[in-house]
């Protein structure tokens, strides 16, 4: 049975029967705690026996460092600017993530296609369009989605050294200043993040527990996916 | 119209005009483009020039890509699409919308072309290229693959590995997959002609004849157009 079934078209020369490992995506605003939590998830499964392997968004040796330039620059169109991300996506789907799901791998993915998606859409872009572009993607065995309020991102964002430009939605800009900015261009690319949730299927966490809730939360969730596969995790010979 | 969500499904009315040219390398359709822009700019049109992987932010990465040989089809086909996208949105559309002529040496129907030789479903290409703005009038330059390959061979180039289409594995030797590659994106070109109605043109004829022959289809989309003050410097 195929592990995974993909969006829509595929890719050219993958199958998706050849991929054993898990493709497991953490979305979420900027500040949500992301990467702490996949921290967190990579030494809990190693702990367990699994291989883990992570990546996340512009990231590709391809295109990172176009995607720096023209954002310093902010001389990219703004539709080029999604597909932009879009190949930088596909190189990272095709060199990192295919690879390590084929050797069994637990991905884990510090945002994915939905992020991309939602930043697009805000933007502009036409929804039905942009989940066409991305419909090569693999379909992730699952999605944990780590939600706070608006309120508390500009916290978060405050106190981790202020609003960043591009997260501020200040190329559109949404705002009078930085702040006005932050609060409605997060708040947008939210409500679009809730409408993807439902339609693919997200899991939805509260992330405004304490990080070690959070982490059982997200661990609980993840082995409960593993197990599901009927592959065991390698006993710890000191327990039992 | 085309099918729904993907490119030509939208129509947009600028003032200007846009003439694309299409064909394989070596069917002359860059010699035919530059010497209509010298006559229209003679005659007074303001005129833009589009090159096909010509984004200045985009190309750095496409060559990287290239270099390293890291480009898959998918990704060829996506680097491609954010270059072209990146002219619509900062050259082509602007310049239209000034009432300037567009001239593209190669248009969404090279993409159409090559990425669906290489693999990438048809329609998921068209749809990616949603965004682009439909021709005034494309034109593509037929020529038969022996004609073709004899321009471009006897010049003894040094073929790149992506233009000669070798990450398809199609020969070992360059200018055996180059043959190969050829052959295969004028069997696509082929299809495109009735699917998008392109003008045909006859690229085995003399320059001079061809280009008699393409100035009067431009002729007749120009009678409203303003000229006269744009003339070149």
């Amino acid at each position: 049975m195929p592990k995974f079934d993909s969006l829509g078209t595929g890719i050219p020369g993958v199958s998706p029967e050849e991929l054993s490992g898990w493709l497991i995506v953490i979305e979420g605003t900027d500040g949500v705690g992301r990467s702490t939590q996949i921290n967190r998830l990579r030494a809990h499964l190693e702990r367990l026996g699994y291989a883990v392997a992570e990546t996340g968004l512009s990231r590709s040796d391809l295109a990172s460092k176009g995607i720096r330039r023209a954002k310093q620059g902010n001389t990219l169109g703004s539709n080029a600017f999604n597909l932009f991300y879009a190949t930088d996506f596909a190189d990272r789907l095709e060199h990192q993530i295919i690879p390590a799901l084929r050797s069994g791998f637990v991905m884990l993915t510090d945002r994915y296609v939905y992020s991309l998606i939602a930043r697009a859409i805000v933007r502009g872009a036409d929804p039905d369009w942009i989940k066409q572009v991305y419909s090569f993607s693999l379909k992730p065995d699952a999605v944990l989605y780590l939600r706070l309020e608006v309120p508390e991102l500009a916290q978060r964002a405050l106190a981790t050294g202020g609003f960043d430009y591009w997260e501020s939605g200040m190329d559109l800009p949404m705002g009078e200043d930085i702040y006005d900015s932050f609060m409605n261009y997060q708040s947008r690319v939210i409500e679009e993040l809730d409408k993807l949730a439902r339609e693919y299927g997200f899991q939805t966490i509260d992330a405004s527990r304490d990080i070690d809730s959070n982490a059982e939360d997200l661990a609980r969730r993840v082995e409960a996916v593993l197990a599901a596969s009927g592959r065991d995790p390698v006993l710890n010979p000191f327990e039992r | 119209m085309n099918e729904a969500g993907t490119y030509g499904s939208q129509s947009q009315s600028y003032p200007g005009r846009l003439f694309i040219v299409e064909g394989i390398d070596g069917s002359g359709k860059s010699t035919q483009l530059t010497l209509l822009a010298q006559w229209l700019r003679s005659e007074g049109f303001p005129v833009v020039f589009s090159e096909w992987n010509s984004s200045p932010i985009v190309k750095k990465t496409t060559s990287r890509g290239k270099k390293g040989r890291v480009l898959t089809p998918l990704t060829f086909s996506l680097i491609h699409a954010t270059d072209f996208s990146d002219r619509v949105e900062r050259e082509i559309i602007p310049s239209l919308k000034a009432g300037a002529i567009v001239l593209a040496d190669r248009y969404v129907y090279t993409a159409f072309a090559r990425d669906v030789v290489r693999g990438v479903p048809p329609r998921w290409v068209r749809s990616l290229y949603r965004f682009a703005v439909m021709p005034t009038q494309a034109f593509y330059f037929r020529v038969p693959l022996e004609v073709a390959l004899r321009r471009i061979l006897s010049a003894r180039p040094k073929l790149k590995h992506y233009e000669a289409g070798m990450d398809l594995a199609l020969a070992g030797d360059l200018s055996e997959s180059y043959k190969l590659f050829q052959s295969r994106i004028l069997d696509e070109y082929e299809r495109l002609v009735p699917e998008y109605g392109l003008t045909v043109m006859d690229a085995t004829k003399p320059v001079e004849t061809q280009q008699r022959a393409l100035r009067r289809h431009i002729k007749s989309h120009l009678s409203e157009m303003r000229r006269g003050r744009y003339a070149e410097v």
